[in-house]
């Protein structure tokens, strides 16, 4: 069995988050070849064939192009899965490899369960097995889902990679994110509010037990497109990823979004009324209560 | 201008879900169903950039689901758009991501649409396949997790949200397709005499049938609840008890509360 890894880079560099691809294939118990469309100098530090074309001459970001490529090396391997990250390059590119080799994809997997992939369905509250009819598979694998615990110190075997395609977006180039007034990285204790708090004007009573427990106001997205809360607070794949000592989820139902964003936690606190929320599954303590009765009396037992 | 919007109505994500008696798909009993949240977005783009070019642009609504279905079109019609079709399908779960775009694409291809906006992914199966797919099947230009859209004289500028709030700009040529992530818009809510219009304005119907032509190339082959980590305390009763518990688990668990 082999996998074909397609690795990120952006901005002149490698994305770490590449090696989770090499932690799924280990998990799968597959061989592998990677591709990026890179530099030589940011090739993933992992022992084996490692297909690079330059991101100089083929954009970071070109669908055709890097379509046109990963086929190329697919060509050159003949692999059985062609792997990806669940990312707004990997599923940007991924369906249009599956559909140019008409292979079954399996979107955002989470888990192997007995050699098979295991994907989320309906916001996180079910799982489903899913597999492919076709003689490749193309996967997509979840953030933060398969860690990487070695150490990335290998050699790769470089093979270059050409192409020639018609583009059609031409890209501009990147925004950076706003400034961040509050950066939650750093941030020991995250109190995060989410739609289940309700309304707009229940935020200070989640800012209240933040400032309580001495730490930062965070929020899941819904919250931050409502407008409740500002984007600098959003925690989640698309916010900051955190790793406090504490984390107190406030009214959040926990979107996969959102749960890899902050599962490095230490220790999870979550309120919430539904004891079947999806983020009872990595909570510490589950507290089942409405947020905004329980909320204040918190905060009002931590300040006596 | 042809603008086609493709909406899916999804189950309220807030209900309680389990595995239906084959297993491959969620029980649909006792669920409140509403318009996938990201199509919400692409309906109010489309609506918007009508708006912005004079009203010119015809915009189609397209669903394809049982006769439920006709609610969200009906939404999506009070919000502005100005025709829907229906493809009618009893089980449009038996379909993967795969079959869903090839249906679509099939509708579309003869149809000369400039622009197609779908959600970046539905809420319920999640697979961010379908719009990128369609682009594939009719050799579209495609963006995706689109935050940001501006067009000008067949160009279209947006903006693609990538990790850590990180904005890519990109520009593509009409015929195109864009799948839009949340935030893009505020969608709107349907006024009482736009709801009243939307019932005089034209619905199609197909069935399923004169579309489908491809085989499935993924199949569900079971659906389980995620399994509960074990030596999560969970806290039940009166909050005042609650508020002890939690304040003595968090004193002895962690550095934070003394």
């Amino acid at each position: 069995m082999k996998t074909l890894l397609v690795c990120e880079y952006r901005e002149g560099k490698l994305l770490d988050s590449s090696y989770e691809l090499v932690a799924f294939a280990e998990r799968l118990g597959a061989e592998k070849a990677l591709v990026i469309i890179g530099s030589e100098p940011e090739a993933p530090k992992v022992n084996g064939k490692v297909y690079v074309a330059a991101a100089a001459t083929y954009g970071e970001y070109n669908p055709d192009l890097h379509k046109k490529l990963v086929l190329e090396a697919v060509q050159r391997e003949n692999p059985d899965y062609i792997v990806f990250l669940h990312s707004s390059y990997g599923w940007d590119l991924a369906p249009r490899v599956a559909a140019a080799l008409k292979a079954g994809q399996v979107s955002e997997v989470v888990g192997i369960v007995d050699g098979k992939l295991e994907v989320g369905f309906c916001n996180a509250k079910l799982r489903r097995i899913v597999s492919a009819k076709s003689a490749r598979t193309v996967v997509t694998i979840q953030a933060g889902a398969f860690s990487f615990t070695g150490e990335a110190t290998g050699t790769p075997q470089i093979e270059k990679l050409d192409t020639t395609a018609a583009s059609s977006v031409e890209f501009i180039g990147y925004e950076p994110a706003e400034a961040k007034d509050v950066d939650l990285t750093r941030a020991e204790v995250i109190v995060s509010a989410g739609r289940g708090i309700g309304k707009k004007d229940n935020v200070p009573v989640i800012a209240a037990l933040a400032k309580a427990l001495g730490g930062e106001l965070g929020a899941s997205r819904p919250v931050v497109d409502s407008g409740w809360v500002e984007h600098s607070h959003q925690v989640g794949t698309t916010g900051q990823s955190v790793s406090p000592k504490l984390y107190v989820a406030c009214g959040i139902s926990g979107a996969i979004q959102h749960l890899a964003g902050m599962k490095k936690s230490d220790f999870v606190v979550a309120i919430n009324k539904d004891k079947d929320a999806p983020i009872g599954e990595i909570a510490d303590v589950l507290v089942v209560a409405d947020v905004m009765q329980f909320v204040p009396a918190m905060t009002a037992k931590l300040m006596k | 201008m042809k603008l086609l919007v493709c909406i899916k109505q999804v189950p309220d994500m807030e209900s309680k879900f389990q595995s239906n008696g084959t297993g491959d798909w969620y029980a649909e009993s006792d669920l409140a169903y509403r318009m996938n949240e990201y199509d919400e977005y692409a309906v109010e783009q489309a609506v918007q950039l009508k708006e912005q070019l004079g009203n010119e642009p015809d915009v189609t609504v397209l669903s394809i689901g049982p006769d439920r279905v006709g609610e969200p079109i009906k939404k999506a019609l009070a919000m502005g758009c100005d025709r829907a079709v229906h493809i009618q399908d009893s089980a449009p779960h038996t379909k993967d991501p795969w079959q869903i775009a090839a249906i679509i694409s099939a509708f579309a291809k003869d149809k000369s649409f400039d622009l197609i906006l779908t959600g970046m992914q539905s809420q319920d199966r999640g697979s961010a396949q379908v719009g990128v797919t369609i682009a594939e099947e009719l050799g579209y230009g495609c963006a995706t997790t689109i935050i940001g859209l501006a067009y000008d004289n067949g160009t279209i500028t947006v903006k693609r949200e990538l990790e850590g709030g990180i904005k890519g700009v990109v520009k593509l040529k009409t015929p195109a397709l864009v799948t839009c992530q949340l935030g893009l818009n505020i969608p709107r809510y349907p006024t009482l005499p736009n709801i009243m219009k939307a019932k005089k304005k034209e619905l199609i119907t197909h069935p399923v049938s004169d579309f489908l032509r491809e085989q499935e190339l993924t199949a569900t082959t079971s659906v389980y609840p995620p399994t509960k980590r074990s030596g999560g305390i969970v806290l039940e009763g009166e909050i005042s008890d609650m508020v002890e518990r939690l304040h003595a688990i968090l004193k002895e668990k962690t550095a934070v509360v003394r």
